[in-house]
């Protein structure tokens, strides 16, 4: 069990959130407990609304848990002990600044990057960004500004902009959601050997089962809302993956049987309403 | 650039194009220049009295820049305090939207009142005429950052300021400018005002006078007078602004710059 080299990077203990006060609350989660170790690549599956970005948000320290604790890092996350990068499903670049500068902007932000970034942005930074956008297919757009860049090229930055300050934990809320079917699985190509040449913690939220399937080492289901986990499951398929993958049998079985899964929490809950 | 060239010239050729047109028809419908002088002899007026006028250009253009610079200024610090505080926002703008709606020809007296006739009502009008666009441009450009990107920054743990200062300011300048260009010929109109009402100095007074002399085609020099500076500080305005702003406009002339 104690195995020196499986610690916990993210621990949600029956935190639960709501929105609102009194007779008006919403409950966005019900009591979660989920558990994530170092190097995992957790990917969140379930219907619209059911509080993915919920947990996501918990995990950042961007939401305080109305009930229960969110442990990062060994701490409270309010505490920041380990270092977060999260990429959403709008790339958010600024327009202003090249892809370069928008990519660099943690550096400008975080410590302890933040103290040379005077000194080192034109050197060392420099070089680190471009190491990124190279990982990716980038690097000729380093000085680009983002509107001459397509969707999927900016959803590249936006992930580059994510791991530019070596985060030891990745957010990812739907990165690859408003993209194109090609698009989407190029990048989750990329995605793919990003991960397995860093190997930070991952939590990818997504709607997508496929885009679960290929990327995660484990995926949680959650039910409608008010969202719980109602399976977690270890997807041992070996890496790297490919696309192939995707139509063999072994996939589209794991496929179906998440799909099974979801719709199920969906009908529960219709009934309960009922 | 042939493109460029000649949006320019059919530009300035219809702006002449309408100057001919008024002169002729003044002509030929034999108009008196008590009613509507002919652009040629505002033209004449303007250069054999220019030696009278001119102390009064710069009386108006002084109290107008003052105006202005006191009103971006004030503008600058509203707008800033209403886009950054939830709390600013709900006790300052229901009074600032009561405040710009009082006619502004109103406040004049009250200037005067206190101050007495002369250069402060006139930089004080056009204080009060010019601050409001500043305002709320800013404290748009300030409220408009996008949720997602104010989670990316401070999941890497970027403070208030962090975000103000690297996303809030830089996505405000356009609104700014933009604000800066409308505030500056709003600043005119305030100033202008005031010296019609409370002044011996400036065009508005001269424009008074004259009109009580009958002296239409001095009138209408000083409405020339006036229409080029306010047409001067837009231009100014819109230069600085594409300069500083270019991101946010013309994105194909950015490049180029
Ligand atoms: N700030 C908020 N105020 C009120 N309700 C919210 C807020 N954020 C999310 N919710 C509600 O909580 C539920 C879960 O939201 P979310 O975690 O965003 O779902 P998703 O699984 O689609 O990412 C939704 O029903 C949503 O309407
Ligand atoms: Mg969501």
């Amino acid at each position: 069990m104690h195995n020196e080299r499986t610690r916990v990077a993210v621990e949600l203990s029956q935190a639960a959130v709501s929105f609102g006060r009194g007779s008006k609350a919403i409950a966005a989660l019900q009591e979660t407990t989920l558990r994530i170790n170092e190097g995992e690549f957790v990917a969140l599956v379930g219907p619209s609304g059911c509080g993915k970005s919920t947990i996501l948000k918990l995990a950042g320290g961007l939401l305080q848990p109305s009930r229960g604790a969110v442990i990062v890092g060994g701490k409270e996350v309010s505490a920041k002990a380990l270092r977060i990068g999260m990429a959403f499903q709008n790339p958010t670049m600024l327009p202003w600044l090249t892809i370069e500068r928008n990519v660099m902007l943690p550096l400008k932000i975080v410590r302890p990057f933040r103290a040379d970034y005077r000194l080192k942005k034109n050197s060392e930074y420099r070089d680190r960004v471009h190491a990124l956008l190279r990982d990716v297919g980038l690097e000729r757009f380093a000085n680009s500004y983002p509107w001459q860049l397509s969707g999927g090229m900016l959803q590249r930055a936006n992930l580059c902009r994510a791991l530019v300050h070596e985060p030891r934990l990745l957010l990812l809320d739907e990165p690859f959601g408003a993209l194109d079917q090609f698009t989407r699985e190029e990048l989750w190509g990329t995605m793919q050997s990003l991960w397995l040449k860093h190997k930070q913690t991952v939590l990818l939220v997504t709607h997508d089962l496929k885009e679960a399937g290929f990327l995660a080492t484990r995926i949680c289901v959650m039910s409608a809302r008010p969202g719980r986990i109602v399976d977690d499951r270890g997807v041992d398929f070996p890496r790297p993956r490919t696309i192939e993958k995707t139509f063999e049998a072994d996939f589209v079985a794991l496929n179906q049987r998440l799909r099974e899964l979801i719709t199920r929490s969906r009908t529960d809950t219709v009934i309960e309403e009922a | 650039m042939t493109y460029e060239l000649r949006r320019r010239l059919s530009a300035a050729f219809l702006i002449f194009g309408f100057f001919l047109l008024w002169e002729v028809l003044c002509l030929s419908m034999q108009v008196s220049d008590l009613v509507l002088p002919r652009p040629t002899q505002v033209m004449e007026t303007l250069i054999s009295r220019f030696g009278v006028l001119w102390p009064h250009i710069v009386q108006t253009l002084w109290t107008t820049m003052s105006g202005f610079l006191l009103g971006v200024t004030v503008g600058v610090l509203i707008g800033a305090g209403i886009g950054i505080s939830r709390t600013a926002y709900d006790t300052l703008y229901p009074l600032l939207i009561g405040f710009s709606s009082i006619p502004k020809v109103a406040v004049v007296p009250i200037f005067v009142l206190w101050f007495g006739s002369g250069s402060v009502p006139a930089i004080l009008t056009a204080l009060v005429m010019c601050f409001f666009p500043i305002v709320v441009n800013i404290a748009t450009g300030l409220a408009t950052t996008e949720p997602e990107l104010e989670d990316v920054l401070k999941s890497l743990g970027a403070s208030k300021l962090d975000i103000l200062w690297n996303v809030g300011l830089p996505r405000t300048m356009p609104f700014f400018f933009a604000s800066l260009k409308i505030a500056v010929t709003f600043a005119f109109v305030g100033s202008v005002l005031s010296e019609t009402v409370a002044s011996n100095k400036g065009i508005g007074n001269v424009m008074m006078t004259a009109s009580s002399n009958f002296d239409v085609p001095l009138v209408f020099a000083g409405l020339f007078i006036l229409a080029m500076l306010g047409m001067l500080l837009y231009v100014a305005f819109s230069f600085v602004e594409r300069r500083v702003t270019g991101w946010a406009t013309r994105r194909e002339d950015f490049t180029a710059i």
